[in-house]
């Protein structure tokens, strides 16, 4: 059993997560995700993970309520358990210290799996500017976690609500009014933002890589449902990924796979905000 | 004594085919204790015992046959579990027909004696009396060891050397133990009630066991040789191969380890009650013809398929499968495709498998394996319907571990090099044995093999042993 010790909604609809599971919390880098279940009888769960603290031991995740599996999550409280937490899953993302300028783009539950990207980045010396994209202003979290391992932090809101108005759609016009050349952008979020800002920086020419999260089981490599097409060829994003250039991934079949269980679960939001895309 | 020569096997009880598609319970009901006599009793206790030298970790067959007789059940369990720790489940799973009553002698006229299912049938006898007997266990030696992985090579392993007095803790990935028993072979071929007492017998032993760490990701080998005096890697064969024909990433296809990992480990068959779902497709096509073959597509019957067809290039007698789970799948209304080859996938606009191209093969000259080759017959393609194509054509080793152990020599399919005899790998202190070293095989090798590791790994703490 492994000890919840925070689960709280911090923004609608996303919740931060953090469990006691000081093993994985040693071994953990960016760009790692594990694996939970919620109760003995729930479904294994990927989530990528946000935060860690080795000294208490915890790994912290955001996730967003999406269906039945994540509906089970939300309504866990801080001091019960859950049976399952395993980790760290996936390859670490790359982190170099000669990359120059790093563009962090996060959206949804991904500005906080982005934030260690930023950190580690930092940390090795990089220019780091972190991109935080969201629906509307209320939906943004974390930016005072961001700023301090950001030379600069840019906010994007669907309605203007804060920073620019509009979608990914507008990078490379922000990236020009806000005089950012940068040699690498990394994206963690939900499917149609990566596949949109990968869409956008290829005809700018710039290397971009994404953080994927399709259905998985174990996590491992043994069942191979993560499956994914990379240029050309087969991969499982749970061992060979879950980072991959997002110039190289067929988004279109991604999108379909994604969607294979929709009719199983429940969905709560589908209708609203990125929920139908994620 | 002359006596006359019963050539005749008795049969297991077994669910009738109509009924068990409907359900998930074991399909075979054991002998009772009269059927079991009775088959025992066709033993001609030959003076030199084949069937000994045909199993793997060589159960003294004629012994346990010989209890069987005498109606002394506890003295045959007792027997068995001298060399085999997991009677219930090899007696269900291994593949007889090949091994020890491949060479029984009234084989050569007639059926040979059911060892499997005399076997078993020991094993829940046993459980049924509730009365387990615990072996001795030698004073604590101080030694700590690792296992990594918890199928049957990680129990055989923790079994032998708990009992040699060595500290045990067994790192299983998943969050159940069993390997393959667990996740892979379904309900109604071996119940996971019996996978779990077996387990539990070890852990009862004082053998720890961590769940939901993944050596090499939770902690490496290296850092896990920091606090243990050996390791022994037992972490099977369970990265799936696909075709690499087109279409294998439309929305219906699976590898077998997908499908069957839903249905057992996840319980989807139990859907909405246990959260995974597991769709319930009509048109089933199943690859390969191995053990993992007949599950999925038994498995696909039960999810309420119309019809679940095994598509295989070659023809029924080159089917790896058990004898018995052929027979099984063809009384239960699996369709069996030989000589057929898939060869593309076609999906519709929202990306969903509807049709397999396949092509007719016919059976050439042999091959280096003795079996003839499966040649195309040219311009026969055809197409079936399918809403679901569950790939069972094998596993290779995961990479996770080499790739996190420098040093660890590991061969052209990934498979780990050891020495046979000892299960010793290039690596110092750490050994390893079952489908990581041989790819995907049998449950028996798993354990004969977890067996000699034991054996070495308790010679080299005692100071002795190929790593001294
Ligand atoms: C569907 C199916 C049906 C089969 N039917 C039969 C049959 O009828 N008869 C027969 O004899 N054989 C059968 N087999 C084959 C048999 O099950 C295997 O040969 C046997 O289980 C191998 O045992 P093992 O201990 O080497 O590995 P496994 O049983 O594969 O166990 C390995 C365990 O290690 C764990 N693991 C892997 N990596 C790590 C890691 N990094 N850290 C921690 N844990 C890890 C895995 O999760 C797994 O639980 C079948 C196989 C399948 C898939
Ligand atoms: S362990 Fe397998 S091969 Fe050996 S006697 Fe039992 S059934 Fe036969």
């Amino acid at each position: 059993m492994y000890e919840i010790v925070e689960r709280r909604m911090i923004v609608p609809n996303l919740h931060e997560f953090t469990v006691k599971a000081p093993e994985i919390a040693e071994s953990v880098q960016a760009g790692n995700f594990i694996i939970v279940r919620p109760d003995e009888v729930g479904e294994r769960t990927p989530l990528s993970v946000a935060d860690w603290d080795c000294d208490a031991g915890t790994i912290t995740s955001i996730f967003m309520q999406v269906g039945g599996s994540t509906a089970k999550l939300a309504r866990l409280e801080p001091g019960g358990d859950i049976p399952t937490c395993a980790g760290p899953l996936g390859k670490e993302t790359e982190i170099r210290d000669d990359f120059g300028t790093v563009l962090c783009i996060g959206g949804c539950y991904g500005i906080g799996s982005i934030y260690p990207v930023a950190r580690a980045l930092k940390e090795a010396g990089n220019k780091v500017v972190s991109l935080l994209e969201a629906r509307s202003s209320y939906l943004l979290y974390w930016q005072d976690k961001l700023e301090e391992v950001s030379d600069r932090v840019i906010e994007l809101t669907r309605d203007g609500t804060a920073g620019y108005k509009g979608h990914i759609t507008r990078l490379g016009e922000i990236l020009t009014l806000e005089k950012i050349k940068p040699d690498l952008i990394i994206v963690n979020g939900c499917t149609f933002l990566m596949m949109r800002a990968s869409k956008m920086t290829e005809s700018l020419g710039i290397k971009t890589i994404v953080n994927m999260n399709p259905i998985m089981i174990d996590g491992t490599g043994m069942c191979g449902v993560c499956r994914l097409t990379v240029a050309g060829k087969m991969k499982f994003a749970c061992v060979d990924g879950p980072d991959f250039d997002g110039h190289e991934i067929d988004w279109e079949e991604f999108l379909k796979r994604r969607q294979t269980y929709n009719p199983e679960e429940v969905h709560p939001l589908r209708k609203s905000g990125c929920a139908s895309h994620f | 004594m002359a006596k006359k020569i019963d050539y005749n096997r008795r049969p297991m009880p077994k669910q009738e085919p109509f009924e068990r598609v409907r359900n998930f319970d074991e399909v075979a009901l054991g002998y009772t204790e009269d059927l079991a006599v009775e088959e025992a009793s066709r033993c001609l206790a030959c003076k030199k015992s084949f069937c000994k030298e045909g199993c793997p970790v060589a159960v003294d067959i004629p012994g346990f046959i010989q209890c069987i007789v005498d109606r002394d059940f506890a003295g045959g369990i007792k027997k068995i579990k001298e060399t085999n720790a997991l009677p219930a489940v090899c007696g269900r799973v291994c593949p007889q027909e090949d091994q020890c009553e491949k060479v029984c002698v009234l084989g050569k006229k007639g059926s040979p004696v059911a060892i499997g299912r005399l076997e078993r049938f020991l094993a829940d006898w046993e459980a049924a009396s509730g009365e387990t007997e615990t072996p001795d266990i030698l004073p604590s030696t101080g030694k700590k060891i690792a296992i990594v992985g918890s199928g049957p090579a990680g129990v055989t392993v923790a079994n032998d050397l708990v009992l040699l007095g060595h500290d045990i803790t067994m790192f299983e990935a998943l969050h159940d133990a069993g390997g393959v028993l667990t996740y892979g072979i379904p309900e109604f071929r071996l119940p996971k009630a019996i996978v779990r007492r077996e387990v539990e017998y070890v852990e009862s032993l004082g053998v720890k066991l961590r769940l939901d760490y993944i050596v090499g990701k939770t902690k490496t080998i290296d850092r896990i040789l920091t606090e243990f005096d050996a390791v022994f890697v037992g972490a099977g064969a369970g990265l799936p191969w696909f075709m690499e024909i087109p279409g294998e990433n439309l929305n219906g296809v699976y590898s077998a380890n997908e499908y069957l990992t839903r249905c057992n480990l996840m319980k989807g068959f139990r859907f909405p009650a246990y959260d995974t779902p597991i769709k319930r497709p009509s048109y089933v096509a199943v690859l390969g013809g191995g053990n993992v073959a007949m599950d999925s597509a038994r498995t696909a019957l039960r999810l309420g398929a119309d019809e679940a067809h095994i598509v295989y290039r070659r023809s029924r007698t080159e089917l790896p499968a058990r004898l018995e789970e052929v027979e099984n799948a063809e009384e239960e209304g699996v369709i069996f495709d030989f000589l057929t080859q898939p060869m593309r996938l076609i999906g519709n606009e929202s990306g969903w498998l509807t049709e397999m191209e396949c092509l007719k093969m016919e059976l050439g000259e042999p091959d280096s394996s003795g079996r003839r080759r499966p040649v195309p017959i040219e311009g026969s393609e055809f197409r079936m319907k399918t809403d679901a194509v569950v790939c069972s054509i094998g596993n290779s080793p995961n990479p996770l571990i080499p790739l996190t152990t420098p040093g660890l020599e590991v061969g052209r399919k990934g498979n780990i090099v050891v020495d046979e005899a000892t299960g010793k790998t290039s690596r110092d202190a750490i050994w390893a044995g079952g489908d990581v070293v041989t790819g995907a095989a049998t449950v028996i090798s798993a354990m004969g093999a977890g067996r000699n590791a034991a054996r070495d790994i308790h010679e080299f703490l005692s100071g002795n042993g190929s790593n001294a």
